[in-house]
């Protein structure tokens, strides 16, 4: 979309970063998630709450068109990124994911050493002019994910020796290696303790000063612990979307309220 | 394992009123004994069926090493003489010039009996009898090392394979029947030989390095041609259905839609898994060699017709090794941007590695001992008459494989020949046991990067 003029680009920026509409996704004949309409601010963290099932993952996968790899996935409506349709047949889905990182729920380090799992990222696509340049995405994604302390003197040990939650701190080091501008995180904190977890979290704090992050949790503690905004889906549906406060204080919707209150999920 | 059943009526007799009143851990009640009765059984079996299993291998190494032995060594006629230049000279003038040799050959055997204080009467019918026709190879050897002449010059014979078969048990006395081959006297002189201590065992490198022999010449025959055969065909094997089969396995594991043609494809592979090797065979002999002219008989159109044979295993193999990646793997290359075939070339295919390898390698291993589809296009044994000349020969000459070998001196009438196939036998584990250990160590090796 690089022939839109410029005033007209400009003029769409609004405040969200993403903003979809009318999303529909399929799964063979299965209507999975139904008339999603979504603004996520840029900057900021947005989470999707909702009982298992609900397709808030599903939606999460949408926004890096990951749900490509599945053969029977559909997706119709439109979802744009800095006014960009990412369903744009122009749009290359892997220079789209360069854009929009990914953090899944079980930590999933390449089983390489902790230098090289950071540098894969940067090395494809061609971020670092040379060894001194690397180095230097490999130490700074490893200081903003919190784990340059922990590892910075056994760089060349296998990723898969570390613990559940540094596993988890690597990946998020390896996604922002490669300077995306949205990070997506999948229940990253599902597989961790509560030590491990409290730090991811205080780490997605810190992350949002510079990236636009959206994160998919099963834990409502944790939603309103660290999102501004939060979406929940029942069904397939997004029920209600709101500022956090909001959403657990005082929801419009009757299954928000019930959900949030423990009545099911 | 009947320490663990229990008389039946005496458990259900005083459990079954005391488990009403109350259950104590002290006891076993009579569900909990039936089930570690049945655990034991099942280990009993399991136990009796690996017991069965190892006698069946030791019957068969034990059998395989016993009758194949013998095929290693030969034995040997030493004897020391010098021929001097005149004799030389004069030799060479005669008309039958290797008789003259034999001549020669006989006289200083028997001086050296005589030496010895053995008297035994032989002449020159038997000596060609027990060692062959000895004229020609020492006409040849002074006729080469001209500046030998007057010195003494130790000669090694080979004794013929009924010499051989004296000498290892495998023909006695009462056994013999007179033949052109050999005489009941004839067994007088090789008592005498072994007394005099001119006769002894040595390896049989001719065995390893030679090429087979005439249907008469048992003792001539070696297994190195074939070697040389199967080694071809392996090269081509090796590099025709580890690319062609690595790269079928990754675009129908990780890029090809599923749908009924895929479907189709990979059931027709399993299929294919399962053809009898012989109607590859046939399939070779239609398409290869009377299609496309391929030269018959030659490790070339074997090596297609196994590589054929080959790839389903390969591609079975691959395709498991594929699928057992974690998917996490291909989502944590795709998360951070990799293009499908990046994330396959870069992270997929590494771990895959040691299942493809040991796939490829028990590929090769099977390919390496089949051998019905050889024969139907002409790799029989009798064709390795020899060297190939170079490496484009090597593909193209006619020759014969290990198993296409070991197959046809099977089913020579001579004796002789069986105990060359036990050999060829063992020279053929040997292979498939290196190739194994092979397998073993690659593996180790691409595993410790996990």
């Amino acid at each position: 979309m690089n022939e839109m003029p410029h005033i007209d680009k400009a003029a769409e920026m609004t405040d969200s970063k993403i903003s979809a509409k009318q999303v529909q996704v399929f799964y063979g004949d299965i209507h999975a998630i139904k008339d999603v309409d979504i603004e996520i601010n840029p900057r900021s963290v947005t989470s999707f709450i909702g009982p298992s099932g609900c397709g808030k993952s599903t939606f999460l996968r949408c926004l890096n068109r990951m749900n490509d790899t599945i053969d029977v996935c559909r997706v119709e409506g439109t979802i744009l990124i800095d006014s960009e349709d990412i369903y744009d047949p122009k749009v290359d889905p892997v220079q789209l994911r360069a854009k929009v990182g990914m953090v899944f729920q079980k930590p999933n380090p390449f089983p390489k050493s902790i230098y090289d799992n950071i540098a894969y990222g940067p090395r494809i696509h061609g971020l670092a002019a040379n060894k001194t340049a690397m180095d230097e995405i490999v130490t700074s994604s490893l200081q903003r994910a919190g784990l340059w302390e922990e590892v910075k003197d056994r760089l060349s040990e296998p990723g898969t020796g570390l613990s559940g939650g540094q596993q988890q701190r690597l990946c998020i080091a390896r996604a922002i290696a490669v300077n995306p501008e949205v990070i997506l995180m999948d229940e990253p904190c599902s597989a961790l303790d509560p030590i491990a977890t409290a730090k991811v979290e205080e780490l997605i704090d810190e992350l949002r000063e510079n990236f636009t992050i959206v994160i998919v949790t099963h834990s409502m503690q944790q939603a309103a612990r660290v999102s501004q905004r939060t979406a929940f889906f029942h069904l397939g549906i997004l029920v209600e979307e709101g500022p956090t406060q909001d959403i657990f204080t005082n929801p419009t919707d009757k299954r928000t309220q019930d959900y949030i209150t423990g009545r099911f999920g | 394992m009947s320490d663990t059943t229990l008389p039946p009526v005496a458990s259900s007799a005083d459990t079954t009123p005391s488990e009403k009143r109350k259950t104590s851990l002290y006891r076993t009640d009579a569900l909990t004994r039936k089930r570690n009765a049945a655990e034991a059984r099942f280990k009993a079996y399991g136990i009796t069926a690996i017991v069965i299993g190892l006698f069946f291998l030791v019957v068969l190494a034990s059998s395989i090493i016993l009758e194949g032995i013998p095929a290693f060594t030969r034995t040997i006629v030493q004897v020391e003489f010098t021929i001097t230049e005149d004799q030389f000279e004069a030799a060479e003038q005669e008309l039958f010039k290797t008789r003259a040799y034999e001549g020669f050959f006989i006289a200083s055997l028997e001086e050296q009996l005589r030496q010895k204080g053995i008297d035994a009467p032989f002449d020159s019918d038997a000596i060609e009898r027990l060692v062959g026709k000895t004229g020609g190879t020492i006409r040849e050897f002074f006729r080469e090392n001209q500046d030998l002449l007057g010195q003494p010059v130790a000669f090694e014979l080979a004794a013929s394979s009924r010499v051989d078969g004296y000498m290892n048990g495998r023909i006695t006395r009462e056994s013999i029947v007179d033949s052109r081959f050999l005489m009941k006297s004839d067994l007088y002189i090789v008592d005498a030989l072994v007394e005099a201590g001119v006769i002894r065992n040595a390896f049989n490198w001719n065995f390893i390095t030679g090429a087979d022999s005439g249907v008469d010449n048992p003792g001539g025959a070696g297994i190195g041609a074939s070697v040389v055969g199967s080694f071809f065909m392996m090269l081509v094997v090796l590099f025709l259905s580890l690319p062609i089969g690595v790269a079928a396995s990754i675009y129908l594991e990780e890029f090809a839609p599923q749908n009924r043609i895929t479907d189709l494809i990979e059931v027709n592979i399993s299929n294919l898994a399962a053809v009898p090797s012989i109607v590859f065979g046939i399939l070779g002999l239609a398409v290869f060699i009377q299609f496309m002219h391929l030269p018959q008989s030659a490790p070339l159109v074997g090596g297609l017709v196994l590589t054929l044979m080959t790839l389903p295993t390969i591609i079975i193999s691959t395709r498991a090794a594929l699928k057992a990646v974690p998917p996490s793997i291909r989502d944590a290359a795709l998360g951070v941007g990799a293009s499908k075939m990046q994330a396959v070339f870069h992270h997929v295919l590494p771990l895959a590695m040691p299942g493809i390898l040991t796939g490829t390698i028990i590929g090769l291993a099977q390919a390496l001992g089949e051998t019905a589809p050889l024969l139907l296009i002409g790799m029989v044994g009798f064709v390795a008459r020899g060297y190939p000349e170079g490496l484009i020969e090597g593909f193209t000459d006619p020759n014969s494989a290990m198993p296409a070998q070991i197959y046809t001196w099977a089913a020579r009438a001579d004796f002789a020949f069986y105990e060359k196939a036990w050999g060829g036998i063992i020279v053929l584990l040997v292979f498939l046991l290196a190739m194994n250990i092979l397998a073993i160590v690659l593996r180790r090796r691409f595993e410790r990067r996990w």
